[in-house]
């Protein structure tokens, strides 16, 4: 990917959507990252994803990260759908489909395979999966592949909710959002428990690499699935993917909506390498979660209360990871 | 030379995945199939066996890694039994309809509740509409000689489908006979290295696994039960090509002393041993007839089979609750319906959970099959 460096005009228009917010003085080692990215379009146009969809950018920018050498299995779930309907598909590597709850445990047998015929060497394995795919019913086989210290990178795409089949709760669901198995009435507020926390499950499982991204920061995306395949043994990825129809948003607003997102800290970008952990994005002055929350539907019925008190868990899970 | 060795049911099994040189074997604990896994386990950590070995958390799991190996191109090879059989249900079809011709043992085991880890076939039974074959043994040798023959058949060219060798839990896997172990130089002659027409490969990248919505879901199954039917002519072809090469001769279905029979007797697995005894020492005019081959179906050779006897009782270690009984009964009524072999026929529901088979057991079928009745009898039952 190339661009101008660096008039005026595009200084500005570049400065609107800088996931950096860089200075110009330092916008040139920014120009060359996005230099650094590539042209191959291995995800291809023309598949069935909804317009706006999060999850569908992730998938584009995760193989322009990993390349050509790569292979693929998926759980079923939005991508898999939208993507692989027969005799078309939208993958330009070898790419597999085996059922909902094993992505994991396919990629595992995929890296055994490449290991038996020797046939690894510079080849990636993927394993991708939905937030109900990886968190929930997905969960045990994603333990027992990382747990056995296979060489393989984990993508979940996370949009908080089983959108596939019509926005029901997942484990990744945040607290207090309306889906429809968890709408709110008279005795509920919405989803009553708080998000469950995926990156941390993985750092227990001592993964190599673990990392949290989203996808209106591209760079930092493409960044950490490049560093996730290139170290040796199991990494995981979880992304954030807005969903315009599940969050209830504007199509064009998907990249706007996950600025908002990690700009009011209740998704927050780092990775873990070695136990250690660095935050690769701080928003200089976290904005108010409000004004995330109320460009999405599924939020709209919150009361004041209820704002506060997800401003005030934000609050703790900041102190927590940057302690 | 081959070598004779005096060794367990599950020994036999872990020789001939020795033999076949699988590359990739994912498995988890089960009795009783674990010997089966410990064996190869030891196999590869001496080097005997160049393989990956993914002691997967789960059956699903272990499945679920033969899928993604088997599609990489590897030979794979899995082991299993009763309750890990049934966690495996939804895999099993995945695994056929990809055709991915993928190896299974199953020791075989009854199915909970109550939990019970001793042997009937209620587990493999349970499962013969997802689209693998199947192949049901009575000796060690048999289960050695089935697992080779199993990758030949598997692999070949238009079957492409997955394959499970049945042996009976305990029976056969805790059980020792002498079992003649071939040459490898003349496995490897007989069964060549698995080269698959496609497979997940960056070079030539292809989508496997994709939704076939009902404009196209529907000859994708019509394929696979051509790949059946394909199969069934293989087995043949395979069983004639392993006897001439190892001595050995197997069929579809096994036939003894049946020349002249007035009674057939039907099973699968090990309790064909016993029932050969008891016909050794009968007056009646009793044959058996061992199903070896249960999927696909050996429908023109059990008909050919029972043209001529007037009798026949279906013993099996198995039973359709609801429809009260055994499922080799109700499908070999079915194939007869369409035919002029209609002998008075009787099935004989035993062992189910390791109720021990007896002979007197036999003896007692063999009487009451002769009376003019269709009837269901459970033996063994207090």
């Amino acid at each position: 990917m190339r661009v101008a460096l660096i008039d005026v005009p595009s200084y500005v228009r570049c400065r609107q959507v800088c996931e950096a917010s860089l200075t110009a003085t330092r916008c040139w080692k920014f120009a060359r990252r996005v230099e650094k990215v590539s042209d191959e379009e291995l995800f291809a146009w023309g598949h069935k994803a909804c317009a706006g969809c999060g999850a569908a950018i992730a998938m584009r920018l995760m193989l322009k990260a990993t390349g050509r050498n790569t292979i693929a299995a998926q759980s079923t779930g939005c991508m898999e759908v939208v993507s692989s309907q027969y005799p078309e598909t939208a993958w330009r590597i070898p790419w597999i489909h085996v059922a909902f709850e094993n992505a994991a445990a396919v990629a595992s047998g995929i890296e055994a395979a490449l290991k038996a015929l020797g046939k690894k060497e510079g080849v990636n394995v993927l394993a991708i999966g939905g937030d109900g795919g990886t968190v929930d019913i997905g969960l045990q086989a994603l333990s027992g592949a990382v747990e056995r210290g296979h060489d393989f990178t984990y993508i979940c795409y996370d949009n908080e909710a089983y959108m596939n089949t019509g926005v029901q709760r997942s484990g990744a669901t945040p607290y207090g959002a309306s889906t429809t198995t968890s709408p709110p009435g008279a005795l509920s507020i919405g989803n009553e428990t708080p998000k469950k926390d995926m990156p941390a499950i993985m750092v227990a499982h001592r993964a190599k690499y673990v990392a949290t991204a989203c996808v209106s920061f591209p760079l930092d995306f493409i960044e950490k699935v490049k560093k996730a395949v290139s170290i040796k043994g199991p990494a995981y990825i979880h992304v954030l993917t807005p969903c315009p129809i599940g969050w209830g948003f504007p199509s064009e607003k998907t990249i706007e909506v996950g600025r908002l997102a990690v700009d009011t800290g209740m998704w927050a970008l780092y990775e873990v390498e070695n136990g250690e952990t660095r935050i690769t994005y701080k928003p200089n002055q976290r904005k108010p979660v409000k004004e995330y929350l109320k460009m999405q539907k599924r939020f709209k019925h919150l009361s004041e209360e209820e704002i506060e008190k997800i401003d005030q868990d934000i609050e703790e899970r900041w102190k927590r990871l940057v302690s | 030379m081959p070598r004779r060795d005096v060794i367990h049911g599950s020994r036999a099994l872990a020789e001939a995945v020795k033999l076949c040189d699988v590359k990739v074997i994912a498995a988890y604990p089960i009795t009783p199939q674990t010997h089966i896994v410990e064996d190869i386990a030891k196999f590869v950590a001496n080097g005997e066996l160049k393989a990956e070995y993914i002691k997967v958390e789960s059956e699903h799991s272990a499945m679920s890694a033969c899928i993604g190996s088997s599609a990489t191109g590897a030979r794979t090879f899995t082991a299993t039994s009763s309750q890990g059989l049934a966690l495996m249900y939804e895999m099993l079809f995945v695994a056929s309809g990809l055709r991915l011709p993928i190896v299974m043992a199953n020791a075989n085991r009854a199915m909970s509740a109550p939990i019970n880890i001793w042997n009937d076939q209620q587990d493999t039974i349970s499962v013969r509409d997802c689209g693998w074959l199947q192949f049901y043994c009575e000796t060690n040798q048999e289960v050695l000689d089935y697992t080779i023959q199993a990758f030949k058949i598997s692999e070949s060219k238009g079957v492409y489908l997955p394959s499970i060798v049945c042996l009976d839990g305990y029976v056969l896997t805790h059980t020792i006979e002498p079992v003649e172990i071939p040459d490898k130089e003349a496995v490897e002659e007989f069964l060549p290295p698995y080269s698959p027409p496609f497979f997940l490969d960056p070079k030539e990248p292809m989508t496997l696994g994709p939704l076939g919505d009902p404009s196209v879901y529907m000859e994708f199954r019509k394929e696979q039960e051509k790949g059946m039917e394909k199969a069934y002519e293989i087995i043949k072809k395979v069983n004639k090509e392993f006897g001439e090469q190892f001595g050995r001769n197997y069929g579809m279905i096994e036939e003894y002393n049946m020349e002249n029979a007035e009674i057939a007797l039907i099973t699968l697995g090990s309790v064909a041993g016993t029932i050969k005894d008891v016909i050794d020492e009968s007056k009646e005019k009793v044959g058996l007839i061992k199903i070896r081959t249960f999927r696909p179906f050996p429908k023109e050779d059990l008909i050919k089979a029972l043209k001529d006897v007037s009798s026949v009782a279906v013993i099996e270690k198995d039973i359709s609750i609801g429809l009260g009984e055994g499922a080799v009964f109700s499908e070999l009524k079915g194939i007869l319906y369409a035919t002029n072999v209609h002998p008075n026929i009787i099935n004989a529901i035993v062992g189910l959970g390791g109720r021990d088979v007896t002979k007197e057991h036999i003896a007692k079928i063999i009487k009451e099959c002769k009376k003019p009745k269709q009837e269901v009898i459970w033996v063994g039952l207090k």
